[in-house]
């Protein structure tokens, strides 16, 4: 199987996205240019995470017109595995194929450190693997993942099970002082409703490798390549 | 023909910037000064036959790109200045 | 147009300085080639109070690849590859607008870096401002963390270290030097160098504007009150822009079509092109209305002064243009090509053809002024060096001193400054900011590099030549202590005006200390910047040679870390102890003064440590290790404990030469140098001290880890006995409270 890491103007974790797939993964990753008009062939599409533009005008907000995002699009209303993580998370929110927007910080700094993260759905490609009692521990390094929805979006987010991660603290309690960002509801990560397109702040591609300090942000990359075989195994049925 | 394009946020977002700088203006004396929002201005300079059209091509801009629908609103101002003006 | 006496001055040049242009040029210069010599001859690009200083220190060594005269300097590493570094400052702009002045710094550093061919790995910095009480000073330190979070967050290289000092000396004129560290194959360093006659000159990246004119001179002239009018002076950076130019530049490289590239830093297009154009022995000519504006009707004068960000000057293989001009396309940039490269070794500047500057090339570089100007000791330091600790007030007991010290922002956890800096981007650091050196991995090879910047602008007041010894010191051992074998350093000399014969006194003084330790440490220096002029209404700054030492660690697997690891592990302090109390933190926090001599370094004695670490830590024999510096042996062994969950009980022998009263006071928080706190499991004691005594080096048993509290004894009487958790809170909260009184506006 292979994983696709688009790579916008500006894009800054697109090496390490790709070397947590291939060298602690073994998997196929290939980069992908943003004005490049095929996914060719991947079965799952990462966009990572950086400063695409700049972060000019709006996070994501430019990138979302790309060329390669009209296959990304298609890519994820045809059921494919879509993952943002960070910056990628805002341009799936600029390019609405995820809902709800992303603001600054609330006190107003980027903010760099470790966060824990629960994972609240095992029903999406990226989690499938995960636990929902152990709380992960993944960096987060942003200075606009203050995640706002309009309250009926946000309610209909958690009715429907769409908050996928939730900053908790190390007991897995969705607390203010876990907050790094005063996110609304603690929301750290979201999927889209038919669940195959998922967002998030915290950097999985971080925390692979307990050298660099937690290996818990393996499991999302593990979880994909689990629903790309089961899937591979539906459809040859 | 020159758009003015204010982009600012709803009124239910959180502003945190807006409120630091409230505060400042507190610390500064202006206690008058009960709420500050902050906003985005953009100036576009527009090759257009008339300002009908002009606010057309600006509106479609903020559509599409100036503003973020699900955060912000905007207002769009046309006149007609020329395009070299004294800084 | 007439040149007149006050035109000459405005430019910063002297009446002698003005005699030598005409010689060299034989004839009276126009404006323009006065403006390309007067930044080129200011002190910030012709190192003219330097230079000859700046010859005597130690640039070679087996594993040197590119000494000082380069962009940067390289060594090699191992696997086939370089790495590739250096610091620069950017002192002046960061006082005028703080945020952008240390934007740009970030910017010019790693520009320096990737023009090499290096793909930059890591950042670190080395700051100073007055005092936290200050608002201005508090806005100061906002703006400048918050301008190399902005641009090293945006850009994607982690910030993974440095330090931060205060003193009231740095009020008006903070120091920001900012250090890269680039990785290169070894055999693929690229050069700044024109060379080929015929060949393409090209300029790409952001459009150039009025931005910064006369940068190079500012930062080559004391602030006095007209300095709020410079403000125009200073560059906005573009983060976007230079990620663009990093990855199309190291695209380029790899296609071979380059003969060499420069960035625009300091002087821009000027420094850029006969910089090249002298070290390839060529000359260089070019149309500056070729070049892209962004206002309109810039003079030549202007083109050429302009300090916009983000420019590149690159010379290619003649027949390789299209392919050079497609790669950068592809990233959106426009590569133009604005001139050639000719023979006759002079920078030739035309203006829609017509020629508005000829000058030769060496005439600009190293034809230019080289001053040894007058030294004298200065007044203050006889008295200054006299400590009578006897007349110092006794009330404040160790426990109250302990507690002081872990909250004077020197000391305090930096963690409301590394929060704002993304230290994990690239997926190499192996050791987070806040516990001594960096460290990151090298992907593709099994080692790891430790770097770390220090320097002690106390000592080096009191004692110029031993305080620059104790910065090369101290900045090895920090490296040391994380298992990383010096290799190779870089430095950035922050000091007042050099026409003042008692600063040059200190610049001398001080070169020449770091001349002597790095000989004897074996760690050569490879490259570095000289900021002279850091005075504000004539007071100097204390003088502050930044040295920036990288380290080898042979095995990433084994990283030498600060905090403690398990309860049981016993404590060894290797090294000696003596009251040197001489320009220590805990004279300043407690008693307001910096006083005294500081405290003595024996290099061999220093060198024996530092080899004992780098093998000790490879063979896993000791597991943790933390160097005593400011707030000595009490505040080390605290920050052991910080971040460990992990407390210790200590007792130690008290020191012998100290003064009566002060005896506790001296054994815990004298500054005695070559000390390193280390731990190790109870089974390797044994081996550690062997080891120790073998080489030299004193190492006391002096206690255990474990409990949750911080007991320290001496001769064993319990001297301080602090709740881990309130010393914890004391530091890790204190440079937050300074910052959150008053917002600073973002």
């Amino acid at each position: 199987m292979k994983f696709a890491v688009v790579v916008f103007p500006g894009s800054n974790c697109d090496h390490d996205a790709q070397y947590a797939a291939e060298h602690v993964l073994g998997q196929q990753a290939e980069l992908i240019w943003h004005k490049d008009t095929s996914l060719r062939g991947a079965d799952v599409v990462i966009l990572p995470g950086g400063f695409a533009h700049g972060d000019y005008l709006r996070t994501g907000a430019i990138a979302r017109f790309s060329p390669i995002m009209q296959e990304v699009k298609r890519f994820a209303d045809a059921g494919g595995p879509v993952l943002g993580i960070c910056n990628g998370f805002q341009v799936l929110l600029e390019a609405g194929l995820l809902p709800g927007a992303m603001l600054r910080n609330a006190n107003l700094h980027f903010h760099c450190e470790h966060v824990y993260v629960k994972v609240e759905q095992t029903d999406t490609p990226f989690t499938l693997a995960c636990s929902t009692t152990r709380p992960l521990s993944i960096p987060v390094a942003h200075g606009e993942g203050n995640y706002y929805a309009e309250p009926e979006v946000l309610a209909r987010l958690e009715k429907n099970r769409q908050v996928v991660f939730r900053y908790v603290d190390a007991s897995g309690q969705p607390t203010a002082a876990a907050n790094p960002n005063g996110s609304l509801n603690n929301i750290a990560g979201i999927c889209s409703e038919g669940r195959n397109v998922v967002g998030l702040m915290p950097h999985p591609e971080r925390a692979c490798e307990l050298a660099v300090g937690s290996a818990d942000g393996l499991v999302l990359f593990e979880s994909a390549v689990k629903a790309v075989s089961e899937r591979a195994l539906a459809t040859s049925r | 023909m020159r758009a003015r394009v204010f982009v600012t946020l709803k009124p239910s977002v959180f502003d945190p910037q807006g409120t630091t700088v409230a505060e400042a203006l507190h610390t500064l004396g202006y206690a008058s000064v009960k709420d500050v929002r902050q906003g985005k201005y953009f100036e576009l300079e527009i090759d257009a036959a008339n300002s009908e059209e002009a606010k057309r091509i600006a509106r479609e801009a903020a559509d599409k790109l100036l503003a973020n629908p699900v955060i912000e609103s905007y207002r769009i101002e046309v006149d007609a200045a020329q395009a070299e003006m004294a800084r | 147009m007439t040149i007149t006496n006050d035109l000459v001055a405005q430019h910063g040049l002297t009446a002698d300085e003005y005699q030598r242009i005409v010689e060299a040029l034989g004839r009276e210069p126009t404006l323009t080639e006065l403006g390309i010599f007067s930044v080129m001859w200011s002190e910030h690009c012709s190192y003219k109070s330097s230079r000859v200083h700046l010859k005597t220190l130690p640039t070679t060594g087996k594993r040197v690849l590119q000494g000082p005269g380069e962009n940067a300097g390289a060594v090699d590493i191992g696997d086939g590859l370089a790495a590739v570094f250096k610091i620069e400052s950017h002192n002046h702009p960061s006082f005028i607008e703080p945020y952008q002045g240390a934007a740009t710094g970030v910017g010019g550093i790693i520009r320096d870096i990737f023009t090499m061919g290096a793909r930059p790995i890591a950042l670190l910095n080395s700051l100073r401002f007055g005092s936290l009480d200050d608002a201005l000073v508090r806005r100061t330190m906002a703006g400048v963390v918050a301008g190399i979070a902005g641009y090293g967050n945006s850009i994607g290289i982690p910030t993974v270290g440095g330090e931060i000092a205060f003193d009231e000396s740095y009020t008006g004129n903070p120091l920001v030097n900012v250090f890269c560290l680039g990785i290169s194959r070894a055999d693929e360093i690229v050069k700044a160098v024109a060379s080929g006659a015929g060949n393409p000159v090209y300029y790409v990246g952001a459009k150039t504007g009025r931005d910064g004119i006369h940068g190079a001179t500012m930062a080559s002239a004391e602030f006095d009150d007209r300095s709020a009018e410079k403000r125009p002076a200073v560059q906005v950076g573009d983060p976007f822009m230079e990620k663009l130019l990093l990855e199309a530049c190291l695209e380029v490289m790899r296609s071979d079509a380059l003969v060499g590239i420069q960035d625009m830093g300091a002087a821009g297009l000027t420094s850029s092109s006969c910089e090249m154009g002298s070290r390839g022995g060529a000359g260089v000519e070019i149309d500056v209305s070729l070049v892209p504006q962004r206002e309109s009707g810039m003079t030549p004068y202007e083109i050429m002064l302009s300090e916009s960000q983000e420019r590149m000057l690159l010379v290619a293989k003649r027949g390789r243009e299209a392919e050079v001009e497609r790669i950068f396309e592809k990233w959106d940039l426009h590569a133009v090509r604005i001139g050639e490269v000719t023979t006759d070794g002079r920078l030739r500047v035309r203006h829609s053809g017509e020629v508005v500057a000829d000058i030769p090339n060496t005439a600009l570089t190293d034809d230019a002024p080289k001053y040894r100007r007058p030294v004298s000791e200065p007044a203050y330091l006889a008295e200054a060096r006299r400590l009578d600790l006897a007349a110092l007030d006794q009330s404040v007991a160790p426990r109250d001193a302990f507690r002081r010290l872990l909250a004077s922002p020197a000391i305090a956890s930096k963690r409301w400054v590394y929060h704002q800096y993304d230290h994990m981007v690239r997926t190499n650091t192996l050791v987070l900011p806040g516990m001594g050196a960096g460290v990151v991995r090298i992907k593709g090879t099994k080692r790891a590099l430790a770097l770390s910047t220090d320097c002690n602008g106390r000592y080096v007041y009191l004692d110029p030549f031993l305080g620059a010894q104790h910065a090369v010191a101290e900045a090895a051992r920090n490296v040391a202590c994380a298992g990383g074998q010096p290799i190779g350093a870089t430095n950035c000399l922050n000091f007042g005006n050099p026409e003042k014969p008692d600063v040059m006194w200190q610049f001398v003084r001080a070169v020449e200390g770091m001349g002597a330790a790095c000989r004897a440490l074996d760690v050569p220096i490879t490259g570095g910047n000289v900021s002279l002029y850091n005075e504000t209404d004539g007071r100097a700054v204390l003088p502050t040679p930044v040295v920036g030492v990288v380290g080898l660690i042979e095995d990433a697997e084994r990283v030498g870390r600060r905090p403690f690891r398990s309860a049981g592990d016993v404590v060894v302090l290797l090294g000696d102890s003596r009251a040197e109390l001489g320009g220590s933190e805990y004279l300043k926090v407690v008693h307001g003064t910096i006083r005294g001599v500081p405290p003595a370094l024996d290099l061999v004695r220093e060198a024996a440590v530092q080899r004992l670490l780098v093998e000790s830590i490879a063979a896993g024999i000791i597991l943790s290790a933390h160097d005593c510096a400011e707030g000595g042996f009490a505040i080390a062994l605290a920050e052991c404990c910080f971040d460990s969950g992990l407390g210790v009980s200590t007792d130690m022998g008290a020191v012998t030469d100290g003064e009566a009263a002060f005896i506790d006071i001296s054994t815990l928080f004298a500054e005695s140098a070559s000390r390193v706190i280390v731990s190790t499991s109870p089974d390797n004691v044994e081996t550690l001290l062997t080891g120790a005594a073998s080489a030299g080096v004193p190492a006391a048993q002096i206690g255990t880890v474990g409990g949750d509290r911080i007991r320290i004894s001496v001769d064993s009487r319990l001297v301080v006995d602090e709740s881990l958790s309130d010393a914890e809170s004391i530091w890790s909260g204190a440079l937050e409270r300074y910052f959150e009184r008053a917002r600073a506006i973002a």
